[in-house]
């Protein structure tokens, strides 16, 4: 599908497109992050900085970005799909290579007015290109073995990259991001269910190299993984995170314990409460009404990101916003699972929430991309 | 729609199926999430909050102050002063160094304290305290008060510190406190949680650490909210402990430093009790030294001076020490031999010189004889043959019972340290401790004093005490405590026949006022204040036979360590007995030329309660009082500003 078979007549154009806007989208994304500036407040014992204030700077940024986005048609974002991914790649190696070498252990680049991760780009540029190449491919060929390899070697390059790092958190989200997309593209049921039982058989060969000298993952992630199955293990040690993050959420109770009057995260029990941890301080201070709040405003973004995707005839549009609207769930479902000791303690942070440059403008910009199919919806 | 792609519509279709179906699953993991965070903040809320309050909520214990203690006239002896101390806070200083640098400028630190300081800095948190200078004066901490605005994280802190103000007069009854070792803790089983408290001062020796419990009270505890890494937020609330209780001793301060005056420099000790109710009114032992060296923390120097010392001033000798009672046992093996019936106070045995008993010749302090002696004569010029005499008829177990009667061979239970038991020896004993038979010739050197029977000067006292009065008189040091009254010592008639206790009461009496009595120079002539004593020179090695043809008998020929002690006892008045004395002078030499003197001084000083008048005592002996009484004035205690402070 090309720009040429859009009808121009169905297709606001101009300022128009301002009208088209998903506006309750758009709202729902600042009350989201209206509780991050809220949350970031009361961790720095009720002052603006160092926290609050530059979140709020970085969503205006990402607010203007997202409508900048927006305005340009999606076509446009469709045909440079393949140069996102590329240079996504791109940078990927470059930390890969140069980050580590020259700045240490890190991953990022620095542009000067903000730290750019190229692995939070990928997150969305891989989208992109998945959704790209299934527009691009017959819907008869999606479960052709050949056409199935294709996109699998596409999330696997990034994801390995990103592993190396090492990112699993990251990692995780890109191989069940691009996952879902191949799957909301069509491709048959069969190849999921094998991946599946093979992730499953290869979970079990990872337990089984533990301590050998063919061991799979890292000491340190084998001990996240102990300690998420048992916190209580070591509980002053690695089971320290997850202990005191329980503890936070539990002592909110219903109502919680009142707006800056949470003890585990005023008196730093909580670790990185203002990032990955910042859920925890939301229920410990506004208890069970608060958390279900914001579970709710983001089931809210996950439900109009989908309808807005369900009506759109446009496949590259359709698959962009639902591959976008399952990373941004896997964010939060991963941070969550994490905090509340569901999942083991990984690096992802709670989007739109969290502390941080990089994540927060990625995901504006993706949300303007949403928002551009949104607006160019053949109508 | 104008134009529709080839397979748009499809490819649409399954795009929205499959899209309700992710979508429909994420929402469901949403539901799953919410159920867990009602499990955890609704089921389990209890739980958690409960862990939060833990974590948050810190108890720290305040150390309660040591009761003090007094003396039988609210005196103070022990007691808890403010102990500055000056520390420093790492984060609050900023530039540490500079900032130690300008404070040593104004108050004297050890470079030693600075480093140790600095060491400890860098291990510990940046909000902790640490400890620069200990027992800072009051007049250094002003200074570092003015100058606060230089001396950023410089603060100083107050404690309480335990402090005698007596000095050395004290030191072997109440002891010392010290900070609590991991040898203190140890020995305790289960030891309070005060103990912990860095810094915490415990009883070590003497009353202190054996009134521990009582001094000690209970800690108070302060509920702090803490955060993660320890830093106290602040305080919840606050219960203040119990401080410990005061004791009041039976002692008499001015007493007691007088009878340390008097001891000097001497290896000696004395005990002065009150013959009424067993009060002890003083318990002195030379030389001493200072209790508040210890609680310091006292210098290997300073310590090697003392256990180096052959006087051996940590000793408390007067109730750890046993000695030899000499002479001074006479009085129980003449009790023994009337109450058994062997003799009357009539009764005379002929004193030749020596008494010959199993071919070994055992001689009598006065070679020529003393002739037919009575008990009244023996006790009065000591002679030994009479007691071999009597001895060897009233036999080992009857004396050793007497000896036990009089308080002697007893551990008397009092609050200090290491109190001896002495010994009164029995067949039975030295079966099992020596594997060999008692011999007669044993129990002729026990009616002496001499071979096995042992005594300490507390223990010649409460023996002096009992035949002065008759009754079963007990030692008692504790008077009170926190105002309440403790049991008094008068004790329970000892059941002797009036008339026996009366006979050797008197020749106690002939022997410091009879012309012939051993004591004679050493009475008291004030006639309502007359003395009753008895001396005694027990012998601290055997005179070989080397030795006495050679001639060597005088002590003044042989080395200070082998001189014989000298020991005395007394109790005044003899019409109706208040105290009784009892002083050992290790080699002294003479009991009477020695011991006597002393014990005399010590005798009237508590009898009058202060300096006595020079007419008590005989006229040649006044300009040489005189004198020395001048001289111990001056080592008085100036207690008016005590008086007043407790005002």
């Amino acid at each position: 599908m090309s720009y040429l078979e859009y009808a121009v007549k169905t297709t606001p154009s101009g300022f128009r497109k301002v009208f088209y806007l998903n506006w309750p989208l758009a709202l729902l994304l600042t009350a989201v992050a209206s509780v991050g500036f809220l949350q970031l407040y009361s961790v720095a014992g009720g002052s603006f900085s160092p926290w609050a204030e530059p979140q709020m700077k970085r969503f205006a940024i990402g607010l203007l970005a997202m409508f900048i986005v927006a305005m340009v048609p999606v076509w446009f974002w469709r045909n440079v799909s393949g140069v996102a991914y590329g240079l996504s790649l791109l940078l990927l190696v470059f930390v890969e290579f140069f980050g580590s070498v020259g700045m240490g252990a890190q991953r990022w680049i620095d542009l000067g007015f903000m730290r750019l991760q190229p692995s939070e780009l990928m997150k969305i540029a891989l989208v992109m290109f998945l959704a790209a190449y299934y527009d691009w491919l017959p819907l008869r060929k999606v479960s052709h073995p050949v056409f199935v390899m294709i996109p699998v070697i596409i999330i696997l390059v990034p994801t390995f990259l990103v592993l190396k790092q090492p990112d699993l958190g990251t990692a995780i989200l890109l191989l069940t991001g691009g996952g879902a997309v191949m799957f909301l593209a069509g491709v048959h049921w069969a190849y999921f269910v094998s991946v599946i039982a093979g992730a499953v058989g290869l979970v079990w060969a990872v337990f089984q190299s533990r301590g050998t000298d063919w061991q799979l993952i890292k000491d340190y992630q084998f001990r996240r993984i102990d300690t998420f199955l048992d916190p209580s293990m070591d509980p002053l040690g690695a089971g320290y995170h997850i202990t005191q993050s329980k503890i936070a959420l539990g002592s909110g109770g219903w109502t919680g314990r009142g707006y800056m009057q949470g003890t585990q995260s005023r008196l730093n029990f909580l670790p990185e409460k203002h990032t990955d941890f910042i859920f925890t301080t939301l229920a410990e201070e506004f208890g069970f009404i608060g958390s279900v709040s914001l579970l709710a405003l983001y089931a809210l973004v996950m439900v109009f990101c989908i309808s807005s995707a369900m009506t759109n005839q446009n496949r590259y549009a359709a698959l962009l916003t639902l591959g976008i609207a399952t990373t941004f769930f896997l964010f939060l479902a991963v941070n969550m699972s994490m905090v509340m000791g569901l999942a083991p303690v990984v690096g992802v942070p709670l989007p739109l929430v969290s502390y941080g440059g990089s994540a927060m403008l990625v995901l504006m910009l993706a949300f303007g991309l949403v928002q551009s199919a949104h607006v160019h919806k053949p109508r | 729609m104008s134009r529709k792609p080839r397979d748009s519509q499809g490819s649409t279709r399954k795009v929205t199926r499959r899209a309700a179906l992710v979508g429909g699953l994420q929402l469901g993991f949403m539901g799953i999430l919410a159920a867990r965070m009602r499990h955890l903040q609704v089921d389990q809320a209890d739980q958690f909050r409960l862990l939060a309050e833990e974590n948050r909520i810190n108890m720290r214990l305040i150390p309660p102050a040591r009761g003090e203690i007094f003396d039988r006239n609210g005196l103070p002896i022990a007691r808890n002063e403010p102990a500055y101390r000056i520390t420093i806070v790492r984060e609050d200083a900023g530039d540490v160094e500079a900032v130690i640098a300008r404070l040593a400028r104004l108050i004297p630190l050890d470079p030693a304290d600075i480093d140790r300081a600095m060491s400890e800095m860098k291990r510990s948190a940046p909000f902790l305290p640490i400890t620069l200078a200990e027992r800072v004066s009051w007049e250094d901490v002003s200074k570092i008060a003015v100058n606060t605005p230089a001396l950023p994280g410089i603060t100083p802190d107050v404690g309480l510190s335990r402090y005698y103000p007596l000095q050395k007069d004290f030191a072997h009854v109440v002891g010392y406190v010290g900070p609590v070792s991991d040898y203190d803790l140890s020995k305790i089983e289960d030891p309070d949680q005060l103990l912990r408290i860095p810094r915490f001062q415990i009883g070590k020796v003497g009353l202190e650490a054996k009134m521990e419990e009582q001094l000690r009270g209970s800690a108070g505890t302060r509920r702090v909210e803490v955060n993660a890494v320890g830093r106290v937020m602040r305080e919840l609330d606050r219960r203040e402990g119990e401080p410990g209780a005061n004791i009041q001793l039976t002692t008499d301060v001015m007493l007691q430093n007088y009878v340390q005056a008097r001891l000097g420099d001497e290896s000696a000790a004395a005990v002065v009790i009150d013959t009424t109710n067993g009060d002890l009114l003083a318990v002195g032992s030379a030389p001493s030294f200072d209790p508040n060296l210890f609680v310091r923390g006292i210098s290997v120097s300073d310590y090697r001076a003392l256990t180096q010392n052959d006087h051996r001033p940590l000793a408390a000798k007067s109730v750890q020490g046993i000695y030899p009672p000499g002479s001074t046992f006479k009085m129980v093996v003449a009790l023994a031999g009337l109450e058994a019936g062997l003799i009357t106070p009539d009764d005379t045995f002929w004193c030749g010189g020596y008494l010959e008993v199993s071919n070994r010749r055992f001689h009598c302090w006065k070679r020529g004889g003393h002739g037919h002696m009575n008990v009244t004569g023996g006790l009065r010029e000591s002679c030994d043959v009479f007691f071999y005499e009597l001895a060897s008829r009233v036999g080992i177990e009857k004396i050793s019972a007497m000896a036990n009667r009089m308080g002697l061979g007893i551990r008397h239970d009092l609050p200090l340290s290491a109190v001896a038991a002495g010994l009164t020896p029995t067949r039975a004993w030295k079966r099992e401790v020596h594997g060999q038979d008692w011999l007669i010739g044993d129990t002729v050197n026990a009616s002496i004093g001499q071979g096995y029977v042992l005594a300490s000067p507390l223990q010649l006292a409460v023996m002096t005490a009992r035949i002065a009065t008759g009754r079963n008189v007990t030692p008692r040091l504790i008077k009170s405590i926190d105002g309440v009254e403790q049991p008094s010592g008068s004790g329970e008639s000892l059941g002797l026949n009036p008339r026996h206790l009366s006979v050797v009461q008197g020749g106690m009496y002939e022997v410091s006022n009879s012309r012939k009595g051993t004591g004679y120079g050493a009475r008291i002539i004030a006639e309502d204040m007359r003395m009753a004593g008895k001396s005694g020179t027990s012998q601290v090695r055997n005179i070989t036979a080397a030795e006495r043809a050679a001639g060597v008998t005088s002590n003044e020929d042989l080395p200070w360590e082998r001189r014989d002690h000298a020991l005395w006892v007394d109790f005044a008045p003899f019409d109706d007995p208040k105290v009784a004395v009892a002083v050992v002078v290790e080699h002294g030499s003479g009991g009477s030329s020695v011991a006597a003197p002393i014990a005399r001084d010590i005798t009237l000083q508590a009898l009058f309660q202060g300096d006595p008048p020079l007419d008590a005592y005989p006229a040649k002996d006044r300009d040489r009082i005189a004198e020395q009484q001048e001289r111990l004035r001056a080592l008085r205690p100036d207690l008016s500003s005590e008086a007043k402070s407790r005002a």
